[in-house]
């Protein structure tokens, strides 16, 4: 111990009239002990140490993308191939009412009913106790008569439709362009939807995951869950202008599904569209026709300028019920881009005449 | 005890020097421990002022009464300190009575506020139009301080807010019950002084606390102030007034800040927790909140770092000033306060029977001296009746018209500096205006709402409350920091970068309290069978535009226009663009012709809305943007010459 260095300078009577005694050492200068000094050289080690193995442990080694350049390619397929195989029903069917002068013109829902009788009815596409999702355009803030959203009706027809075939739950969803609330309440679908027992998903931030669609120009994208995680899927577009794709329906009707800033897809709105085809694959698409924006699209929102057409188009190929239904607005199946894309990539056919075709 | 002399806790002397006048009742009261010096830990007090239970044993030793009974008197309630005269039933009764208001009306306060939103139904049919289904602003309409500023600065009491009177009302019979039963954010400031204080804050240090101050006048001057401001033609008291605090930092602070730890927490359990049940829980939990505390979608408010701050601050001075915000700086209270000389319920005071416990002051809440030996201050004082219930001693009585002999009813405020602080009020609007003024240098993306009057009467009205704000279903309207100049921070404009206008969308106008945004419909708004609605003009940026500067398909400005006919209408061209290879002998890339829609703006018809700019491509600086110039509302803020004569 060092005491006996440390005579003639106890603490407090330090006498500083009198030299220390040679060789002694002020008790303030004291050597810590020996026990003291490990303690705190071994502290120090043990700080050092931990926090080397965190910096190795979570290093980064840097360079963009490391981890999104792993995982799969991800698809939706719904289709049931078994279905094409039975040659007694349609492929296409095209529902087609003429109002007569003097009775009330045809319901949508009758529409629809007469178009899936065609198909060979719901009961080939919905099984018993299938989660099944419907998917209406609900992008606009615009009522059933500027005809920007699909029809209320026919979507009520097609959910009674699925409940009759025996699905558990029917679940409406679509990821609106304008305020959702807005558009889910205002287009009519909201109400009639919920009428026909419907489980109407207003899209939310936290419904949405990021998904690898590996597309041409569409990689990873924020995906609305509802619409992809289901048994079955009906698309129910409706048949519209859009002044940068010419005309939509079916096919772009995927936009629905992404989330994110979809704003940049537009400029290359044709390959976007074939992307989101190639990962959406519905059990079946029902296009809605019965009133139709022939100008001003996608949004309208001028009556003028639609027009009744009183058409539900059923198909189990999404390429074919666009490359009909262009038709109706005057536009052909050669002047869309998305069309030629999707036909070269085998998702559908564009010469629907190809098809087992009904019209009704 | 009496060898060491001890220094009384009010006066600072020696006990045993004061000298008594001969009736003086305390002189034989056994000194009191917090004001013996020992002015540490008293707990039995602190329970007492925290407990809402049964009441602990007192540590002061119950005093003979000074009765000529030379017998020990029996306590009425020997759980009670003092004598143990407990309060009568029905102000115990009232006690929690106020209790359960200012929980009740908190509680209603906050729906409200969760309901300033448009959620949309499923009852609804298409055509029905999209109105709040509840009196959202209804606490704003009933603000009498709103009501005074606005009828001042407008000459006009703007439709709900008649309601104001009502409170006014009820403030001339009982005095300020508003601020201890109904008031949300003294509810807010009444929690925190029960929750907040530091160990220097309670026992002694409380009791001085709770006196009255003569810093209180404060709320009087600032009251003087913004009324004086308001005859100047500035509604600016609206950053003070308490409720519009509370809508604006709760709505666009607390709540926001909220949802986001709530949405990365779920969201990371969602990600990380691989079970079933777990993550259909939260997500449950999420569906949930979003429609009923907050939206869909994550809200995000300019600069409301600000609003938050101020709230955190005025929550925390409850450490050292219980209600700080109530007592010292509230212009509502001071309102109330003003009118409540005239309220016909009211304290009386039995001196005589005060043993100078301070229990009454332990629990006061509006610092307005319920003690023995001073006079009561009506205008001061919440309604809380804390005193009474804590009263041991029979001093206390709360009843209707009652004398006034040991009460001042009026502020206790200097004459002079009332009519200095009024003269900085009505100095402020032109110091304000000379800084940055209307048509002179506003901000050009200074874009009011739809149905905004014009800058001079907006500014006359607007209280700050951040209803719109709050209601704004795109996210769309956003607190001003100093575009707007300094008068007009924190009221509302566009940042459509965020947010745009909705087309249909009329809801800033319905929640508007004063009429700052005036209740258009949709028809006045979209424009049906006379012009429509502008709250601004968009603009492009040819140097960014896809199409216009890099020869790329773009257009979903034109898309989204919700115009009819669209006021963004597209060119056809075909336009030079150059390979993105070199040729194969290394000549230069090889050019090429593509063809393109290049937009432009009709002025005539754009309303502003900011939907091309919410929705442009390019990201940090929008190729297509709005200002504020050709807004319907202003006769000079124009481009267009048929701009200022719309037939």
């Amino acid at each position: 111990m060092p005491l006996a260095r440390t005579a003639g300078y106890e603490l407090g009577v330090n006498d500083r009239s009198k030299p220390p005694p040679p060789g002694s050492i002020s008790p303030d200068f004291a050597r810590p002990t020996r026990r003291e000094l490990l303690r705190r050289a071994g502290a120090t080690a043990a700080v050092l140490g931990a926090s080397a193995a965190a910096g190795v442990l979570l290093r980064d080694k840097g360079a963009f993308g490391i981890e999104t350049a792993e995982g799969k390619r991800q698809v939706r397929d719904y289709r049931d191939p078994a279905l094409l195989k039975d040659t007694r029903f349609a492929e296409l069917a095209i529902a087609k009412g003429t109002p007569q002068p003097e009775s009330p013109p045809p319901s949508p829902e009758w529409l629809v009913r007469k178009a899936m009788d065609a198909m060979g009815g719901m009961g080939r596409f919905v099984s018993r106790g299938d989660v099944v999702v419907v998917k209406p355009n609900i992008g606009w803030d615009r009522m059933p008569v500027h005809a920007a959203n699909t029809n209320p009706d026919v979507v009520a027809a097609v959910v009674n439709l699925a409940y009759d075939a025996g699905a558990k739950r029917v679940i409406v969803a679509d990821g609106s362009c304008n305020d959702p609330q807005r558009c889910f309440q205002r287009s009519g679908i909201w109400n009639k939807a919920y009428a026909a027992h419907a489980e109407v998903v207003l899209p939310a931030e936290h419904r949405y995951r990021t998904m690898r669609l590996k597309g041409d120009v569409l990689d990873e994208w924020p995906v609305f869950t509802t619409l992809v995680d289901a048994d079955k899927v009906i698309n129910v577009p409706v048949a519209k202008h859009h002044n940068l794709a010419k005309f939509t329906a079916a096919m772009k009707n995927w936009y629905g599904v992404l989330g994110g800033r979809r704003n940049r897809l537009h400029q290359n709105i044709d390959t976007s569209i074939a992307d989101l085809a190639t990962f959406m694959r519905p059990s079946l698409t029902i296009i809605d026709a019965t009133r139709v924006l022939l100008r001003n699209g996608p949004q309208g929102g001028n009556i003028d300028d639609t027009r009744e057409m009183h058409t539900v188009i059923a198909s189990v190929d999404q390429v074919a019920a666009d490359a009909y239904a262009c038709t109706l607005i005057g536009q052909h199946r050669d002047n869309l881009g998305y069309l030629d894309m999707a036909h070269q990539r085998g998702i559908g056919t564009k010469y629907w005449e190809n098809l087992r075709v009904r019209e009704v | 005890m009496a060898s060491t002399p001890q220094p009384h806790a009010t006066t600072g002397l020696d006990v045993s020097k004061i000298e008594h006048p001969p009736d003086h009742l305390h002189e034989h009261v056994e000194p009191i421990p917090w004001k013996t010096g020992h002015a540490g830990p008293v707990p039995s007090l602190d329970a007492l002022s925290l407990s809402l239970g049964p009441r602990p044993t007192p540590t002061p030793t119950p005093s003979p009464k000074p009765t000529p009974s030379p017998s020990k008197p029996k306590k009425l309630d020997p759980k009670l300190p003092g004598s143990g005269i407990p309060a009568r039933k029905i102000v115990r009764a009232l006690k929690w009575v106020r209790r359960f208001s200012q929980v009740f009306f908190f509680g209603l306060f906050c729906w409200f506020l969760f309901q300033t939103a448009f959620r949309g139904s499923f009852a609804a049919s298409a055509d029905q139009a999209v109105r709040m289904p509840y009196p959202v602003e209804a606490y704003l309409l009933a603000d009498p301080f709103v009501g005074a500023m606005t009828a001042l600065s407008t000459h006009t009491v703007y439709r709900g807010l008649i309601w104001s009177v009502g409170l006014l009302a009820l403030t001339l019979l009982f005095g300020r019950v508003f601020c201890g039963w109904i008031c949300p954010f003294g509810t807010l400031h009444h929690f925190f002084g029960w929750l907040l204080p530091s160990r220097r804050g309670r026992g002694a240090a409380r009791v001085e606390a709770n006196k009255t101050h003569v810093y209180q006048r404060a709320k009087y001057y600032l009251l003087y102030a913004f009324l004086l401001a308001a005859i100047g033609g500035s509604a600016i008291g609206g950053m003070f007034d308490p409720i519009c605090i509370a809508v604006r930092s709760i709505g666009l602070g607390v709540v926001p800040a909220a949802q986001y730890l709530t949405g990365r927490s779920l969201t990371a359990v969602e990600t990380h927790v691989p079970s079933r049940v777990v993550q259909g829980a939260a997500d449950h939990t999420q569906d949930f909140l979003a429609s009923a505390v907050w939206q869909s979608h994550q809200s995000y408010f300019h600069q409301t770092w600000l609003i938050l701050f101020l709230l955190v601050g005025l929550l925390f001075l409850n450490r050292f000033i219980p209600r700080f915000w109530c007592r010292v700086l509230c212009p509502l209270g001071a309102f109330l306060g003003v009118f409540s000389r005239f309220a016909l319920f009211g304290m009386e005071k039995d001196h005589s029977k005060c043993t100078d416990c301070n229990l009454c002051l332990v629990n006061c809440q509006g610092a307005d001296s319920p003690q023995g030996g001073v006079k009561w201050r009506q205008d001061e004082c919440h309604m809380c009746l804390n005193c009474e219930t804590a009263c041991p001693e029979d001093v206390i009585k709360f009843r209707f018209l009652p004398n006034r002999k040991s009460a001042i009813v009026k502020p206790d405020t200097d004459r002079r500096t009332g009519l200095a602080a009024a003269g900085a009020g009505a100095l402020f609007l032109p110091f304000a205006r000379v800084a940055d003024s209307l048509d002179v240098n506003y901000h050009s993306r200074v874009i009011r709402p739809p149905g905004a009057v014009e800058e001079r009467a907006f500014l006359e009205r607007c209280i700050r409350c951040a209803e719109c704000m709050k209601v704004c279903p795109n996210n769309a309207l956003h607190p001003a920091f100093f575009e707007a100049g300094i008068e007009g921070m924190w009221t509302p404009i566009f940042i459509m970068r965020i947010g745009y206008c909705e087309h249909s969308c009329v809801l800033c106008g319905q929640v508007c309290p004063t009429g700052a945004i005036q209740k258009i419909t949709e028809k006045e708004k979209l424009g049906i069978g006379q012009p429509p609605i502008k709250v601004g003009t968009a603009f492009y940026d040819h140097g960014r535009c896809l199409p216009w500067a890099m020869q790329t398909p773009c257009i979903v400005c034109e898309e989204f226009c919700p115009t009819s006919p669209k006021a963004i209408w597209v060119e056809e061209v075909e336009a030079p663009v150059r390979e993105q290879k070199p040729g194969p002998n290394g000549e230069p890339p090889a050019m090429k012709t593509v063809k393109l829609q290049r937009p432009h703006v009709d002025p005539a018809l754009c309303i502003g809305c900011g939907a091309c700019e919410k929705v442009c491509p390019v990201q940090d600086q929008p190729a297509v943007y709005v200002t504020s110039v050709g807004e319907s509302r202003s006769k000079t803020n124009v481009i267009l010459l048929e701009n200022t004569k719309y037939t």
